[in-house]
């Protein structure tokens, strides 16, 4: 299946990726092959088939409700391009 | 002393004729004088190393020692070391120093191992031969401009090049087996859900799986033993008690049921290489195993149910990378949205934005019940393959790539040639069960690789049968020049 310069530059928008107009034309050929791979997929018979999400048939494991984490916020902190007084910093959004 | 085997080393330093300290400062000199060549390490971490080394040392003489103190290791750079870098090979986390160890890790640090350092791999894991990484591409000790495999390929060779006696690594579609199978070294990925993921930098959350690296199964075994552990930290780690893996390595193979998936020796798959690995399948039957031809009917449709659901799992996974809570930031953002585009942008590699842009558009309204709903259907199908082999055959062999290590920049031009190295792999992460990677042999001086996958929870199994295999030959101990 072929993916047309519009579908790129909207995947690119909700994947939060810039692309320049030199890059999505390697991106229509890139992705093309790639969805031309993976449209195998429809030739296989999957009626009445559950998709498996996860391998395993798993329960998740449950805990008593009490405090088990310590505060750790200026160590996180630290790791962030920008902080101000507990706050992470982005560009204005409100104006 | 760096052609000892994790097993031999450790009785060394049981009997006191090594001390922890001269071992590290061993593997450490050999990563200075030799990586260059290779590029499989990302970080070498001297003084931490040396100083777990002089505590494992008195740790020992304190009557403490497991068999895992004082023996260094490597860990992938995808496992969070706390107070050590650690980049999944991106720009995007060139700097970030983790304020916590992986499960994985705090387990090794507690059996009283040595880190060296951490090990060069694909960008978050995403690729078949280690070319992706920003910290450059890794070479195969094998062969002068040879990739070593990927996305595990620092692991697979500095194990290969005796830069360290072992190490750890992950599997999401083959990143263990396959650099395993190129770099001449033994390697196991586990069941789904048998080693925590807790710290484990995430690419696809229902694939990826830990495992182990060494020269030998034995070697296998023993660092099985302290990974695999029930941790509350990951909500999908399973438990089951922990076997020793060790104790069954010499149960005899008299009877053991061998089958060979037919799809797996069809197309693709390199003549020599076959060869190979059918003489590998005879030395089992000198030991007593009874061979027959199987069926995994969907195999062929594994490669585009995985280059679906894994891409898909990263699209979401990797939206955490937005620049504001740690990793790279661009440059003087104009606005939100800039912030996050430029961010991404800049700070991911070509192989993961297009990953992410797959996954994305195989959620995307329109298309989710075409790509992503039909994917797992697909899933199911194959996991059922393995149930109703598993009900014939004790364990399954295949070869583990179609064709021996490539050159550099062979692959790198097309995504889909690179996805197609994953033919044999990538079925077992969708099913969730365990698989090794045993040497086999060599083509054109290049090493080959056995795959043996089993039903879930084998890995005992797996590791007895891989061992057996390496007490009737030697392919396991050669070594590159």
């Amino acid at each position: 299946m072929a993916i047309s310069r519009e579908d790129i530059e909207k995947v690119a928008v909700l994947a939060r990726i810039q692309v320049t107009d030199e890059q999505i034309a390697g991106l229509e050929t890139d992705l093309g092959n790639i969805l031309n791979l993976v449209d195998q997929l429809q030739a296989a018979d999957t009626d009445a088939v559950e998709p498996l999400a996860h391998p395993l048939d798993a329960v998740q494991h449950l805990r008593a409700d009490v405090v088990s984490e310590t505060d750790q916020r200026d160590a996180f902190q630290a790791l962030a391009p920008a902080t101000e007084e507990g706050l992470y910093l982005v560009p204005r959004v409100i104006e | 002393m760096h052609n000892k085997s994790v097993a031999e080393l450790s009785r060394e330093l049981e009997s006191g004729s090594v001390s922890s300290v001269e071992l590290t400062t061993h593997f450490l000199q050999r990563i200075h004088e030799l990586d260059g060549h290779f590029n499989s390490f990302i970080t070498v971490s001297d003084e931490s190393a040396l100083a777990a080394a002089a505590e494992a040392d008195a740790r020992r003489r304190r009557g403490e020692a497991t068999p895992w103190t004082g023996i260094p290791l490597a860990h992938k750079d995808i496992f969070c070391t706390r107070g050590t870098r650690t980049t999944a090979a991106s720009r995007m986390l060139a700097d970030f120093v983790p304020p916590y160890d992986a499960t994985v890790v705090a387990n090794f640090n507690k059996a009283g191992a040595v880190c060296l350092g951490k090990t060069n791999m694909d960008e978050f894991a995403m690729g078949s031969s280690s070319e992706s990484s920003y910290f450059g591409a890794v070479t195969n000790p094998w062969g002068e401009k040879r990739v070593p495999g990927g996305s595990s390929g620092g692991s697979a060779a500095a194990v290969a090049a005796r830069l360290t006696p072992a190490a750890t690594a992950t599997d999401t579609g083959g990143s263990i087996r396959q650099p395993a199978a190129l770099c001449g070294i033994t390697g196991l990925k586990s069941t789904y859900g048998r080693i925590s993921r807790h710290g484990v930098i995430a690419f696809a959350s229902s694939l990826d799986q830990g495992g182990t690296m060494a020269l030998t199964a034995e070697d296998n075994a023993m660092m099985l033993n302290v990974m695999a552990s029930h941790d509350r930290q990951d909500s999908t780690s399973t438990d089951r008690a922990v076997p020793d893996y060790t104790a069954t390595l010499n149960e005899p193979l008299k009877g053991l049921r061998i089958g060979l998936p037919r799809e797996y020796f069809a197309q693709q798959l390199n003549a020599d290489m076959e060869q190979r690995v059918r003489e590998a399948i005879a030395e089992y039957e000198k030991l007593g195993a009874t061979v027959q031809e199987v069926s995994l009917p969907h195999a062929s449709l594994a490669i585009a149910a995985y280059y679906i659901i894994a891409p898909a799992e990263a699209s979401t996974n990797l939206s955490r990378f937005d620049g504001v809570r740690y990793g790279y930031r661009c440059e003087e953002p104009k606005d939100l949205m800039d912030l996050y585009q430029r961010t991404r942008a800049e700070g991911f590699g070509d192989e993961v934005k297009r990953r992410i842009m797959i996954g994305t558009y195989a959620l995307s309204a329109g298309y989710f019940d075409a790509y992503y709903l039909k994917a797992q259907k697909v899933r199911r199908l194959i996991q059922q393959d393995f149930i109703d082999a598993f009900k014939q055959v004790d364990v399954l062999m295949s070869p583990v790539s179609p064709t021996p290590a490539f050159i550099q920049g062979e692959k790198t031009q097309d995504p889909v040639t690179m996805y197609l190295e994953d033919i044999f792999t990538v079925a077992v992460n969708l099913a969730g069960i365990p698989a090794m990677s045993v040497p086999a042999g060599f083509v054109d001086g290049l090493p080959v690789g056995l795959q043996i996958l089993g039903d879930y929870f084998s890995e005992a199994r797996l590791l007895n049968v891989a061992h057996q295999l390496q007490q009737a030959t030697d392919w396991h101990l050669h070594q590159p020049e």
